[in-house]
């Protein structure tokens, strides 16, 4: 099986040390992994914001990276979400025929991280270590679009020395919404902060999600509060061990 | 009289106003929560309510794929059962239409039961022009009414209000009134004296409908208070504005959507009352009864490929109890009787993109969480169509004064064009501030921090390090 990471523009310029974790842990379950140079955004900000020629370019990069693998596996709900279900109405609008059949063969063998683990390499204990107490937001797009259900929480449950608690309404929006934060950002920061309220009253020490976007968002309202709470992506919770 | 909402901020400004509001994040955090979570246990008693949801998408599909046959026969039924059929294309049609009928009769007073439609129209507004006074009978309504207010949500259009405001309102408003207390049953007490007396001497009623069955000619009314079982059957006119999407083809399709349709908005098994009638029946109730058929961007959202599954809604209200960007900015930022996420394609769709800024600005009041696609009973993709929509607004401003964000959009398509470009771009940008200072830096830091710039990016590391292996 011939897989490929799929980091995502915005691990790849902002938090490349979760490109590395996924990269350690299928290591570790003996997955090697090729990072093909040529991949750069999968299009999702400009598709989500309405600018479907601008995600031309993007597309033309992803199918040049990923075409031919038998796995793409990505650390975002949310970009495995786009080319499972976007990149169809991107190509179809291009008017190239080459492009729609290309995404039609890269759309089914993107996998986010939590479905390739419990999906395909059929395993929940990565034999990761991680003694802390977390809480866990499930990301709209990994829980909607994609439905990984509780894929990233059988893993965290197998994960020695970590106490999972309840976040409650889990399952509401952070407000990030890609470029909705900036376009409404009022409405973003009123759910932004409800979210970080709700991951305070856990009283967990980290707060962990399989989307760095949503991350970063809800992590940089906790920042910003000093609330003594740190984010960390599932990769990198689940590359954790003793010896690291 | 009421307010309007002609004139509306765009979405952004309206909702920054709304969500200073403490009382109103207050009323509409508990009313939604309330009714979330009523929806969510009914909806789980149901085995087969992913079927069930499919049915009554499949259904609506169908009708209105053949719109036009039903709404003949519609019509033809209708008229055959004794009730006289009229066609409106837009809004001040239907108003002329009823203003017609009330003034044929010498009528200047005109009970109404809750309906969308109407609203959507601007009925009320239009007949007190012509000196015919409205007067809305579903309690909510009738609060939004009395407080010179606008409804903010499709099924309780006064959530925004609780009770001490609502008492407020009373004593202002009615007759008698001045003792009231705040004690839900001693209000609804008030509005049910207040409304008797209109009942017994409203000569005429205007309704919506629910449910119009083409193949007996038969419309439908579900309600929770019986106003308008009172108004369908006391007054000797009545006139029923009816979108012309809101046709079924068979009576047995009505068993589908009696069955979503309570469950999903006020979380009840049943509604307490379903009225149906057909046409006229000689010697009881209604003697002249009319039925306006409406378009009013019905066909302009029909022939839209992705948004034409809006007119598949049956008005539950379900996804905006579920979007959490209604709970917190309400209804009124949305600028329309329509709210909410359904409001936020409905509105595009009716009135067509490029039509205003604040219509435009309403596919944007969506962080795509898709909660709304989720509860939907007819299966609305509400966020693919939001997505649709936001390509129809960029589409209708190519070719003009490039803005800012469009200048954003081109240059990360330039960026993104290939990974070498990409890792130049990183590097110039001194590793990522910069990707986020192009997304807006100061929106985002007015309330939160930026991520530290790490010393190399991924794509740097890989290659500097083997991927890890060197």
């Amino acid at each position: 099986m011939r897989v490929a990471l799929m980091v995502t523009c915005i691990n790849d310029a902002l938090f490349p040390d979760v490109g590395k974790a996924v990269v350690t842990l299928l290591r570790r379950l003996g997955v090697e992994v090729d990072f093909p140079e040529a991949q750069t955004c999968c299009g999702q900000p400009m598709v989500n914001t309405g600018y479907l020629d601008e995600a031309v370019p993007p597309l033309r990069s992803f199918v040049k990276a990923f075409d031919g693998y038998d796995a793409i596996v990505t650390p975002s709900g949310s970009c495995a979400g786009s080319a499972r279900h976007q990149h169809g109405i991107v190509a179809r609008r291009s008017g190239d025929p080459e492009l729609v059949a290309a995404v039609e063969r890269t759309g089914p063998r993107t996998y986010e991280l939590s479905e390739f683990l419990v999906d395909v390499l059929h395993v929940t204990d990565v034999g990761a270590y991680f003694p802390h107490r977390v809480t866990y937001h499930p990301t709209c797009h990994s829980l909607r679009m994609l439905g990984v259900g509780d894929k990233p929480t059988q893993l965290l449950d197998a994960v020695r020395g970590l106490e999972l608690v309840d976040l409650p309404r889990a399952e509401e929006c952070c407000g990030f919404g890609g470029t909705f934060a900036v376009k409404n950002a009022d409405t973003s920061v009123a759910m932004v902060s409800d979210k970080a309220r709700h991951v305070r009253e856990t009283g967990a020490e980290v707060l962990v999600a399989g989307d760095n976007s949503c991350l970063m968002n809800i992590g940089g309202a906790l920042t910003r509060q000093r609330a003594g709470v740190r984010v960390m992506h599932l990769a990198e919770v689940l590359a954790s061990t003793e010896e690291s | 009289m009421t307010g309007t909402f002609v004139g509306m901020p765009k979405f952004p400004v309206a909702a920054r106003e709304a969500l200073a509001d403490t009382q109103l994040r207050r009323n509409l955090a508990h009313a939604t929560a309330t009714i979330r979570d009523k929806r969510a246990r009914v909806v789980a008693e149901v085995e087969n309510w992913e079927e069930l949801r499919l049915a009554g998408a499949a259904i609506k599909d169908a009708a209105l794929a053949s719109l036009d046959e039903h709404l003949v026969r519609l019509e033809e039924r209708l008229t055959a059962a004794g009730a006289t059929v009229r066609w409106a294309r837009d809004a001040e049609e239907a108003c002329a239409i009823v203003a017609e009928v009330a003034q044929a009769h010498g009528i200047d007073e005109v009970v109404k039961v809750k309906s969308m439609v109407t609203q959507e129209i601007g009925l009320n507004e239009a007949l007190e022009a012509q000196g015919i006074a409205a007067w809305e009978t579903d309690l909510a309504e009738l609060i939004v009414q009395l407080g010179d207010d606008l409804p903010s949500h499709i099924l309780v259009p006064a959530i925004h209000r609780n009770r001490a405001e609502i008492r407020e309102i009373f004593r202002r408003r009615m007759d008698g009134a001045e003792d009231l207390t705040d004690e839900p049953a001693v209000l609804a007490g008030a509005a049910r004296a207040h409304l008797r007396a209109k009942f017994l001497s409203a000569r005429m009623a205007v309704s919506g409908a629910n449910f119009a069955v083409a193949e007996t000619g038969t419309l439908v009314v579900v309600e929770s208070e019986g106003n308008g079982r009172m108004c369908l059957t006391l007054p000797e006119v009545l006139v029923s504005v009816v979108g012309i999407e809101k046709v079924v083809p068979t009576w047995e399709d009505l068993d589908v959507f009696l069955r979503l349709l309570p469950r999903s908005s006020t979380g009840e098994r049943m509604n307490p009352y379903t009225s149906t009638w057909t046409g006229v029946t000689p010697g009881d109730g209604p003697q002249e009864v009319v039925v306006v058929l409406l378009d009013n961007g019905r066909t302009r959202a029909l022939a839209d490929q992705v948004g034409r599954q809006a007119l598949r809604c049956i008005r539950c209200s379900a996804c905006l109890n579920s979007c959490p960007v209604y709970e917190r900015v309400g209804g009124h930022a949305y600028g329309s009787v329509y709210p909410g996420p359904i409001g936020a394609i409905l509105n595009p769709l009716l009135k067509g993109v490029g039509v205003d800024e604040q219509v435009d600005s309403l596919p944007y009041a969506s962080s795509l969480c898709g909660a709304c696609f989720e509860v939907c009973p007819v299966r609305i993709d509400i966020p693919s169509v939001l997505v649709d929509l936001r390509s129809q607004v960029v589409d209708a401003h190519r070719g003009g004064i490039p803005s800012r964000e469009s200048v954003a959009m081109k240059g990360a398509a330039a960026t993104f064009s290939s990974g070498k470009r990409l890792g130049l771009a990183e590097r110039a940008a001194r590793l990522g501030t910069g990707v986020a200072a192009r997304f807006g830096a100061s929106a985002w830091t007015g309330a939160r921090d930026l991520p530290r710039a790490p010393r190399e990016s991924f794509r740097a590391w890989w290659r500097r390090t083997d991927g890890g292996r060197s």
